[in-house]
């Protein structure tokens, strides 16, 4: 079934979703790397959370003229309208008054949500049975989609990546540096206004798939899993846009399998189960990549102090000490060195020599800096600073087993 | 005012106020110390928490669900820390990934597992069954003397008092410190206070005014009642103790208003059913924030800039 799922084999209006979800994963990860740089990740969820009110004022409006309450272009619609009217009243309350954003978005999207209740109460006494799929834009449910819908998500999806594409430039510069895209003509306050616009755009769409509670997370969790990998801001945007697009598709894939598995929740742990992933085994930040740099240094760490003892002729007592000095043949099991390690515990007892001459002298002020007691001294001077260094201490005396 | 409204609206009424008065009181700390967004974190977290008890125990008690809350409460706190250190990433995107990504986790729970004999379902969660609190054995205002019918009470009704109580207590005995240390952490470091400390009591105490509330009223009024009635209290005055005043009158108005409004208001305007009561003391609570935003005497920022 899975298979099935996945090779787009269940069917068009399956197929339809899992490539409207795709797109809309993929232009999700890219505007959520922009809110995300500009610090503003969560004003996403006020927007998404506003959308319920319009979402039921459509639906009963539709449903009073006589159409479809059902209309998925008509909700859509509606829900565009009450998400700006939300992203209005939170830039009212946080540039107006004192209070902060934070509070702003949470009043926001508690007030809208709660009225949205209160209508969707109101459409359940309404006209029963009609109302019947508005519960499914709260989680996301495609589920015995329609044809009509199924198309409308994957047009939008297309679209809304379009847009995300055209406006790429911009949001990266006003993201990164304000002040230079205000000197070449760009307005950060128009830029930032449609960064939230592409963010409702992706609300908007992700209504029927992902649900409006959950859509935050496709917002939200690409860009911080992308940061994992990578340095390069646009590095960022391409890999979020992925890990949106892969989580969208494989998402709907697996909903699409078996009955009893919410499109919304399914994407958003796809999503995390890639976010984890990368948490263990990026190259560079992951818990993977420290620990094994963690292991590396702890390793030359105890190599150098073992080295230091067997030239000071001392005991190595400690038991990971004994095993790497062994492991690296420098001596035996028990501790007694070899003639290898005779050779590198003499040299690394004269580097410590010399490192305590390089302090001493001004003129090696910067190369004293350096020593942090690990670091090669043949990588920090020359070959002739350090014969130099070296005629101050005399001559090297061999060390006697 | 009679039988009828001592059996069905009575104990509504009245949990709703004690929910509103114990969120919106560590309410005020929270915005003050910008940390509004943790009673929406809390809320979401709790969700799967919640499921897996029930899953283990069977039942929808009081203790399993509280351990349960507190138990994925913890285990948010420790992965929104593990995941700002580990990737070296902002809190409140941090934020974003646990709590999407358990609320997620809950949901499906939910979904896969036959929960249809009890009251949880994934609406019940998010809207609250305030409206289903009443009490079956009271036969009028003479029942609140009555011993056989109070045994009959709501149980929500004496576990959200006992918190409401348990939070003005926590304000009463750190009032000074959380002051102190709200508006000037460096200065209470200074003192000697333990400022870390008294943060995560506060974030402790908000956790729990949330999960008592969560299950008598769901998570968006919980949301609402810890932002909007501090919120507008803070544009109305410039002294703590003010504002903590005025919230807490914030706070009872949009609990009465609002139930008052869903139960009755319907009826006036010539409909048959009452709408939820949750999402309505939450949309009255809106509207006295945005009264306050055009009409507060305090709503002026002075001194910060806008991006502070």
């Amino acid at each position: 079934m899975l298979v099935d799922a996945l090779t787009l084999q269940l069917g068009y209006n399956a197929t339809l979703v899992a490539i409207g979800a795709a797109l809309l994963g993929i232009s999700a990860g890219v505007t959520g790397t922009f809110l995300f740089l500009r610090k503003r990740a969560l004003v996403s969820d006020a927007i998404s959370h506003a959308t319920l009110p319009g979402v039921c004022l459509a639906f009963i409006l539709m449903a009073t003229l006589g159409g479809d309450g059902r209309n998925l272009a008509g909700l859509m619609l509606g829900s565009a309208v009450s998400a700006w009217l939300g992203l209005v009243c939170v830039q009212v309350i946080s540039h107006k008054t004192r209070l902060a954003e934070d509070a702003a978005i949470g009043a926001v999207l508690s007030v809208f949500f709660g009225f949205g209740v209160v209508l969707l109460t109101v459409i359940q006494t309404m006209s029963s049975g009609r109302q019947a799929g508005l519960d499914g834009l709260l989680l996301g449910s495609t589920a015995g989609m329609l044809y009509a819908d199924a198309l409308i998500i994957a047009a939008g999806g297309a679209i809304t990546l379009a847009l995300v594409l055209l406006l790429r430039r911009p949001m990266t510069l006003v993201a990164f540096d304000p002040q230079y895209a205000t000197s070449i003509g760009i307005d950060p306050r128009r830029v930032d206004m449609m960064t939230m616009g592409l963010v409702m755009a992706v609300t908007v769409v992700g209504l029927k798939i992902v649900g409006l509670i959950l859509i935050v997370a496709l917002l939200i969790i690409p860009p911080v899993t992308a940061r994992f990998w990578t340095e390069k801001s646009a590095n960022v945007v391409l890999i979020a846009g992925a890990i949106g697009g892969v989580s969208g598709y494989v998402g709907a894939a697996i909903s699409a399998s078996a009955p009893a598995l919410p499109t919304g929740p399914i994407i958003v742990l796809t999503c995390f189960a890639l976010f984890v992933l990368s948490l263990f085994l990026a190259p560079e930040r992951g818990v993977l990549a420290a620990f094994l740099r963690h292991r590396r240094f702890q390793k030359r760490v105890h190599l150098r102090q073992g080295l230091l003892a067997l030239a000071q002729q001392q005991p190595v007592y400690e038991p990971l000490t004994r095993r790497l000095l062994a492991r690296e043949g420098l001596a035996r099991p028990d501790g007694v060195p070899t003639e290898a390690g005779k050779a590198r515990a003499a040299k690394a007892l004269r580097d410590e020599r010399r490192w305590q001459v390089v302090h001493r002298l001004p003129e090696y002020e910067g190369a004293a800096s350096l020593y942090d007691g690990l670091r090669d001294i043949e990588t920090v001077l020359t070959s002739d600073q350090i014969s130099e260094i070296d005629a101050t201490i005399g001559g090297p005396k061999g060390v006697t087993a | 005012m009679g039988a009828e409204f001592v059996i069905l609206s009575l104990t509504p009424i009245l949990i709703g106020i004690f929910t509103a008065i114990a969120c919106a009181l560590p309410g005020n700390f929270l915005v003050l110390r910008k940390q509004a967004l943790i009673g929406d974190a809390i809320s979401h977290v709790v969700l799967p928490g919640i499921v897996v008890a029930f899953l283990v125990t069977g039942t929808v008690g009081t203790w399993p669900m509280m351990i349960g809350a507190a138990a994925a409460s913890i285990l948010a706190v420790i992965l929104i820390e593990a995941i700002r250190r580990l990737g070296r990433i902002e809190t409140g995107a941090a934020m974003g990934v646990v709590f999407t990504s358990m609320f997620a986790g809950g949901v499906l729970l939910l979904e896969r597992s036959d929960t249809s004999t009890v009251h949880l379902d994934v609406e019940h969660a998010l809207m609250g069954n305030l409206e289903s609190l009443i009490w079956l054995d009271a036969t009028g205002w003479e029942s609140l003397v009555d011993p056989v019918a109070l045994a009959g009470l709501p149980p929500e009704l004496l576990r959200i008092f006992l918190t409401m109580l348990g939070v003005i207590g926590f304000l009463w005995v750190f009032w000074r410190p959380l002051k102190i240390s709200t508006f000037d952490e460096g200065f209470a470091r200074v003192i000697g206070m333990r400022t870390g400390a008294l943060g995560m009591a506060l974030v402790i105490v908000s956790a729990i005014a949330a999960v008592a509330a969560f299950d008598a009223v769901g998570s968006i009024i919980v949301i609402a009642m810890f932002i909007c009635p501090p919120a507008a209290a803070r544009l109305m005055t410039n002294r703590l103790e003010h504002q903590v005043a005025w919230s807490v009158v914030f706070a009872v108005i949009s609990a009465i208003l609002g139930y008052v409004l869903a139960g009755y208001g319907p009826l006036w305007l010539g409909g048959t059913d009452a709408v939820s009561a949750a999402g309505m003391i939450a949309t009255v609570s809106g509207l006295i924030l945005a009264l306050a935003v055009a009409f507060g005497p305090c709503r002026e920022r002075t001194g910060a800039s806008a991006e502070g």
